[in-house]
């Protein structure tokens, strides 16, 4: 490795070229990120950088979707419980699992997001809809027209996200791999 | 730079937490920092707890990325956990403990126990330095130019550990780059966080002639102190008067007892529990008790165990506790209840020198409260306002027991109703066979988080923003002196114990001198055999024991000194007198002090906690 300065003027064409490869090479990227460091560390290790085969670049919507699934399948086996097909097994070994996913997925819910009813009211409790109303908090059924303030029954309380908190992907970690096989040695 | 935060670190067994306070705001109130923390590979989240664990990957594994090093090669916290159930032998777990382990060298490369050859083991001091770095590196990431090296530190060490224990976590701390430093016990940590908690109502609360009861369970420990209320020059001051013995024994235990229980259910049943099954066992049964014993809804809570692979349905094990279980096991078996004169059964020493932690051998929490309780009956006699109070009411025996006014609980395991309840009942019926009224509880807001917490908030009181307690060092430390007397086959020469550091020392003061003196040889280590007692209160530096009570000094890991050659022949003995300081760190210095110095002020620092045996 050169330990003298590069000339300005090559600086200027590398840190253009740095740029591009930091935005659209993941093994790159890791690479500058370790080198920011001022101790030498040693070359990332191979299971650092994606396998080009299943890593296709993710948008961040995809990959928070696949950290989702990846943190029901940690906590509550959902993915497992799902993948199986449950149509021969008894209600009592069904009830058995259900109890796995439903525990370990409302934990995992509970300690990632915080929701809350969209209606404070009871279901089957009558109220009136005055005008102004939200479309999208509330929606109309049964014999809708006339114009506001409507009366009604609420049948469902409706349920909204009033945050979430997901894990963040370490760079270069390949977000489609939502559990590991497992191999006891 | 001058520090712009107070942080306190609650570096324990099981977990650690951080919270901090900025010092430019006077209404700030100490807050949680979640860590920033591997829970899964390649998963980064922040969680308010860090759990207290090393895991060294495997090279197979990769590097264990964190935002602040892409190149890591192991992990500290809740995905170091989850691998201790699939890799054991590549996990650290209560590294605290290892750093009182009287027997073991400290300072070498010892853990994790029965490691591969692939993984470079590490020493107790490393591994806590490990843990310390994860904090400090995590606090960095969320602090751009007010890095923790600069920023005042509490770290939370148990009230138990003696002085070399309170040393190896200083050594372990300046490795990891915390520089202002101070030591404070758990349990005044906790006693901080309540205080805070309450605001300035909590001088309502506790008043002169008080004395609290701190009963703090960990996940892997137990810790006793009791803290008195005093008045002085016309204002409240709280005093630590006394500690308890370093008990491991903690939540995991009962956790664990719990699981053998339902497994024993489950092999019943025919079923067969493998080891990565029995840690889903453990979480499950935490949570059933956590249930059972927490409220009165429901006599059982069923326990549900997934087949390790992907065929969840049909493969999945089901069984339950009831609440007579949990009951038996938890509170019966763990508190049960006894007379004030029970006391924990003693394992013989031999079984100390085995290489591994030394758990307590009584599972009974109640009986080491009680041996507490009993043996410091007479903490309160010295201290002003007490001694009259105590001697001039109507009872006219001395109590067998130190008498507690109120119990401030701490730990996680204490969340649950039908313990405290226990404890209190308990602790009621001891107090009432010595004639003295019962305790009333303190209600503590936090019980997982209340340490740091607590840490900060003595930062800021330490800063003249409320009460602090007072204590000092909660052990007098002797120095062991073989006496010259003919030897005798098969019987060990008496040894005479020397006070050289008094009970109460403060940080920042110096014991005097005591006027006896001990031979070094110049130019070889010379080892001397330590002792520490939490209830002699009135030995002075000097003072010669040349025979104690049952139990009255425990003995410590050895110290050494080696005298360096300098203006001296090597093999010559020199007379040198030992002096002990408290540093303002918290940590004792024990110094060797020539009677005809070299050069002005020579001395010689003596080294703790050498590797015992």
């Amino acid at each position: 490795m050169p330990e003298t300065p590069l000339p300005f003027v090559t600086r200027i064409w590398f840190a253009w070229l740095c740029y591009f490869r930091v935005l659209f090479d993941g093994a790159f990227a890791a690479r500058a990120f370790a080198a920011r460091l001022p101790s030498p560390s040693p070359a990332p290790s191979p299971a650092l950088s994606p396998s080009p085969a299943l890593s296709p670049a993710l948008s961040p919507s995809t990959s928070s979707a696949l950290q989702l699934l990846s943190l029901l399948q940690r906590e509550g086996r959902l993915v497992d419980f799902l993948e199986q097909d449950v149509a021969a097994f008894p209600d009592a070994d069904i009830g058995a699992a259900a109890r796995v996913v439903h525990d370990g997925c409302r934990k995992a819910l509970r300690a990632h997001a915080t929701i809350v009813p969209i209606r404070a009211e009871d279901e089957e409790a009558k109220l009136t809809l005055e005008a102004g109303f939200s479309a999208a908090e509330v929606k109309l059924t049964g014999n809708v027209g006339g114009s506001p303030p409507y009366k009604g029954t609420l049948k469902h309380r409706g349920w909204r996200a009033k945050e979430l908190r997901l894990p963040t992907a370490v760079e270069g970690h390949d977000a489609t791999i939502l559990a590991p096989a497992e191999v006891e040695i | 730079m001058s520090a712009r935060f107070v942080v306190g670190i609650d570096l324990g067994t099981t977990h650690c937490a951080l919270a901090s306070a900025p010092l430019d705001d006077e209404k700030a109130r100490p807050a949680i920092l979640p860590i920033a923390q591997l829970v899964a590979p390649g998963t980064i989240e922040p969680k308010p707890l860090l759990p207290s664990f090393v895991y060294f990957a495997h090279e197979s594994e990769g590097a264990q990325a964190l935002p602040w090093d892409a190149a890591r090669t192991f992990v500290v916290g809740e995905h170091a956990r989850a691998r201790g159930a699939d890799a054991p032998a590549r996990v650290i777990a209560s590294a605290k403990s290892w750093l009182v382990h009287p027997s073991v060298d400290r300072r070498s490369g010892i853990l994790p126990q029965g490691a591969p050859d692939d993984v470079e083991k590490i020493s107790p001091v490393e591994a806590s330095w490990r843990l310390l770095e994860h904090l400090s590196e995590a606090w960095d990431a969320e602090h751009a130019g007010a890095p923790l090296a600069e920023q005042e530190v509490i770290l939370t060490v148990p009230a138990s550990f003696d002085a070399g224990a309170r040393e190896l976590t200083v050594e372990a701390a300046l490795a990891a780059g915390i520089e202002k430093l101070t030591l404070l016990e758990e349990p005044q940590a906790a006693l901080y966080a309540w205080i805070d908690a309450m605001g300035d109502a909590w001088r309502k609360e506790l008043r002169p002639g008080d004395v609290v009861l701190v009963v703090d369970i960990g996940g892997g420990t137990s810790d006793f102190s009791a803290i008195a209320a005093i008045e002085r020059e016309g204002s409240l001051e709280l005093v630590r008067v006394a500690v308890g013995d370093h008990i491991l024994l903690g939540g995991d235990n009962m956790d664990l007892a719990l699981a053998h229980v339902a497994r024993a259910k489950l092999e019943a049943q025919g079923k067969e529990i493998d080891r990565w099954q029995m840690a889903a066992l453990v979480h499950a049964c935490r949570a059933a008790k956590e249930r059972l014993l927490g409220d009165a809804k429901g006599d059982t809570a069923p326990i549900a165990l997934g087949a390790r692979g992907a065929k969840l349905v049909g493969g999945a094990l089901r069984t339950e506790l009831t609440r007579a279980e949990v009951t038996a096991t938890i509170v019966d078996g763990f508190f049960p209840d006894v007379p004030p004169t029970a006391r924990p059964v003693v394992r013989a020493r031999a079984a100390l020198t085995q290489l591994g932690l030394p758990y307590a051998s009584d599972a009974a929490i109640t009986k080491h409260l009680a041996a507490f309780l009993g043996r410091q009956a007479g903490a309160l006699a010295t201290l002003e306002g007490f001694a009259a109070a105590n001697h001039g009411d109507a009872r006219d025996r001395t109590p067998t027991l130190l008498h507690p006014t109120a119990i401030l609980f701490n730990g996680g395991v204490l969340k649950a109703d039908a313990i405290r309840a226990r404890l209190v009942a308990t602790l009621g019926a001891w107090l009432a066979a010595d004639g003295a009224p019962p305790a009333r509880v303190l209600d503590a807001s936090d019980l997982d988080l209340g340490v740091a917490r607590g840490a900060a908030a003595y930062g800021l009181a330490r800063r003249g923003r409320g009460v602090r307690i007072r204590g000092g060092t909660a052990r007098a430390y002797y120095v062991g002196i073989e006496s010259a007397v003919p030897a005798v086959p098969g019987v060990e020469p008496p040894i005479t114990a020397m006070c050289v550091a008094p009970f109460g020392m403060e940080e920042g003061t110096d014991a005097s001198l005591p006027p006896h003196e001990l031979g070094a040889v110049v130019g070889e280590p010379v080892r001397f055999r330590f002792f520490g007692s939490t209830t002699r209160r009135e030995d002075k530096p000097g003072a010669l024991l040349e025979r104690w009570k049952d139990g009255e000094l425990e003995e410590l890991a050895p110290i050494e000194v080696t005298l360096p050659a300098e203006g001296r022949r090597e093999g010559d003995v020199v007379p040198v007198r030992i002096r002990a300081s408290v540093t303002d760190v918290g940590t004792l210095l024990v110094e060797a002090v020539p009677l005809s110095p070299n050069k002005p002020d020579e001395r010689w620092r003596i080294e703790l906690s050498v590797r015992g045996g």
